[in-house]
């Protein structure tokens, strides 16, 4: 095919040199192309981001015209208590979120890797959570974590002797509770994306390493987890990223007291949308969304530094 | 690419499928076991949500699986009392213009990056890109300022606006792109066809298996949104489902069974549809994640 286009494609270009040239032609093409997109970029994306910024330094609150403040938005939230206390939550989210539903992800992901006996169904299972609304699911999930005789988890635990325990309902297990729901809603994703970077690895690697008589411990250190390593960095800045932006499942699981209780549960994100839509203290949400956006650029680099060097 | 990922998503492990019951060995079966009872637990507040939806008020502390009698009645109260049925097709409108308009754009995007030699191509390519730092969370302040001047607020296109084009999907275009051989492009460009018709007829045909990944992950993030159309919306009438259950749940307080029909008709279209497509999905979601 292309030995026949090659002589055409001069005369093609011949042609083209009564207005534009052929390859100027393709450059206004591509600018056209690109041209809403662009817009679109600029005015939806870039303009809001500097403008998040800007408005961090005012005290903007819809009432009356924003006024620049310099950095009092931020000196003020490192003098709020509450915003200490949602920097602990949203950093509890990640830190124990993380590395436990990555570990779950990848011992199923692993051994569901080696089943065969109704293979599908058994993915199917561990698949479908990803399919539901985090919306509808918190609701599912704060009705298991009722009291006797409503809730199913507590009706278990009595059933075998344990006592109740109050889950969403106790600061000390509120925060907890709620992110098992986030750890279950996620894992999904986390499996099947485990086992494509398992299916990645050539199994010339396995046999040349049983022919060396390596046993299956010893070929998952030395073989499976280092080529598995740009699948577990995807997935760890993805789900960490994931866990510090938590919203859905705390703001429905908490509904009557939004973060509650006494705060024990609230991330980040529910503060920002509260300062901003309840009180209305646009500034000081946006300052808030700065420290967000830098919360994530430091998460991200960071991990990619770690996973990296090691 | 395709074939490829169609191994890897059906067959478990490559030539072990070839054995048989003499390799069943204890270990292997308390694997197995112990899977299935993760996998049960897994599905486990799915099964009892939709369990719960089909018995009564009276028979919600039953903890029975199947109900003694199941009944519809929740479902009927909750279609005929609340506004689901709007919000449903709020969503629907929602999720599948944002689709089409990725789909379109993101392809449109993609294709000229990879397919296209001109100055300013990288610097392009890395300012959408770089859009992927930004959080959403850090602009729902300028766009509610935005939508509130434009009188956004409360619309359709209040909702979807901020997620016409993603740059995920510009990234997982470009690359796919990048596999086409030029020959077909250069063969249509020989008979004639503008830049736009070559893009959509010819190469947008040879990436289907991208497309689909991507419109699956357009409906399904735009389908269960929750943060920004809880702030740009604030009439019932413009709800989608899951503000809408949020907003439902909140007014039910403590009946249990209409909250889980609720959780059910938010849940239940895309889980059915999902799952009879769920071998493309599992594709996608490989595609997406090894590309990505």
């Amino acid at each position: 095919m292309s030995v026949a286009a090659e002589p055409r494609r001069n005369d093609h270009a011949r042609s083209g040199a009564r207005g534009l040239s052929l390859h100027a032609k393709r450059v206004v093409w591509a600018w056209s192309f690109l041209a809403v997109p662009i817009a679109f970029y600029v005015v939806v994306r870039f303009y809001p981001t500097v403008q998040a910024f800007w408005l961090s330094l005012t005290n903007w609150n819809l009432m009356r015209p924003a006024q620049f403040i310099g950095f009092e938005n931020y000196t003020r939230m490192a003098s709020d208590p509450l915003f200490w206390k949602v920097f602990e939550n949203t950093f509890l989210y990640l830190i124990i979120g993380t590395p436990v539903s990555l570990l779950l992800s990848f011992l199923i992901a692993y051994f569901l890797d080696r089943v065969h006996f109704l293979h599908g169904l058994l993915r199917a299972l561990y698949f479908l959570p990803f399919l539901t609304t985090a919306a509808a699911m918190a609701w599912v999930w704060r009705w298991l974590y009722q009291p006797v005789p409503i809730g199913v988890i507590n009706s278990v635990l009595s059933s075998i002797g344990i006592p109740q325990q109050p889950f969403i309902q106790s600061p000390s297990q509120a925060l907890y509770a709620i992110l098992a729901t986030a750890i279950w809603a996620g894992m999904g994703f986390q499996i099947i994306i485990f086992m494509a970077g398992l299916r990645a690895i050539p199994t010339t690697y396995y046999e040349a390493a049983r022919i060396d008589g390596l046993g299956e411990f010893a070929i998952l250190r030395k073989i499976t987890l280092p080529l598995l390593k740009p699948t577990t960095v995807f997935l760890v800045v993805f789900s960490s990223i994931g866990f510090l932006r938590i919203f859905d499942q705390v703001y429905n699981m908490t509904t009557n007291d939004p973060g509650g209780p006494l705060n024990s549960t609230k991330p980040l994100v529910l503060m920002i949308y509260q300062s901003a839509f309840s009180s209305y203290d646009m500034g000081y949400a946006a300052a808030q969304t700065v420290v967000l956006f830098v919360i994530l650029l430091i998460v991200s680099l960071c991990q990619l530094w770690i996973m990296r060097t090691r | 690419m395709a074939t490829a990922t169609d191994t890897l998503v059906d067959a478990p492990r490559s030539s072990s499928s070839e054995r048989t019951m003499r390799d069943v060995r204890p270990g292997r079966v308390i694997a197995w076991t112990l899977l299935f009872l993760g996998g049960v637990l897994m599905v486990m507040p799915i099964v009892l949500m939709l369990s719960t939806s089909l018995k009564t008020s009276d028979q919600i502390y039953d903890l029975r699986i199947i109900p003694a009698s199941p009944t519809l009645a929740n479902y009927v109260s909750v279609l005929t009392s609340s506004e689901f049925i709007r919000w449903f097709v709020n969503s629907t409108v929602v999720a599948v213009i944002s689709t089409a308009s990725n789909v379109f754009f993101g392809g449109l995007v993609g294709y000229t990056l990879a397919k296209f030699d001109f100055r300013g191509r990288y610097i392009v390519f890395l300012a959408i890109l770089s859009t992927l730092m930004i959080p959403t969370e850090m602009l729902v302040v300028p766009w509610y300022l935005m939508a509130s001047q434009f009188g956004w607020l409360d619309s359709y296109w209040g909702i979807m606006f901020p997620g016409m084009m993603e740059a995920f999907g510009v990234f997982l275009m470009k690359q796919f792109f990048e596999t086409v051989p030029d020959d077909f492009l250069e063969a249509a460009r020989v008979d004639g066809m503008n830049e736009f018709t070559i893009w959509w007829r010819v190469a947008m045909p040879l990436v289907t298996p991208a497309i689909s990944a991507m419109a699956i992950f357009t409906f399904l993030g735009n389908w269960t949104a929750f943060f920004w159309p809880l702030i740009v919306t604030t009439s019932q009438d413009l709800y989608t489902l899951p503000v809408g259950l949020s907003s439902f749940a909140v007014r039910q307080t403590v009946q249990w069974e209409m909250i889980m029909t609720g959780a059910s008709l938010a849940t239940l279209p895309t889980l059915v549809v999902f799952l009879l497509l769920q071998r493309y999905i599992v594709r996608g979601v490989m595609l997406a994640g090894l590309k990505g």
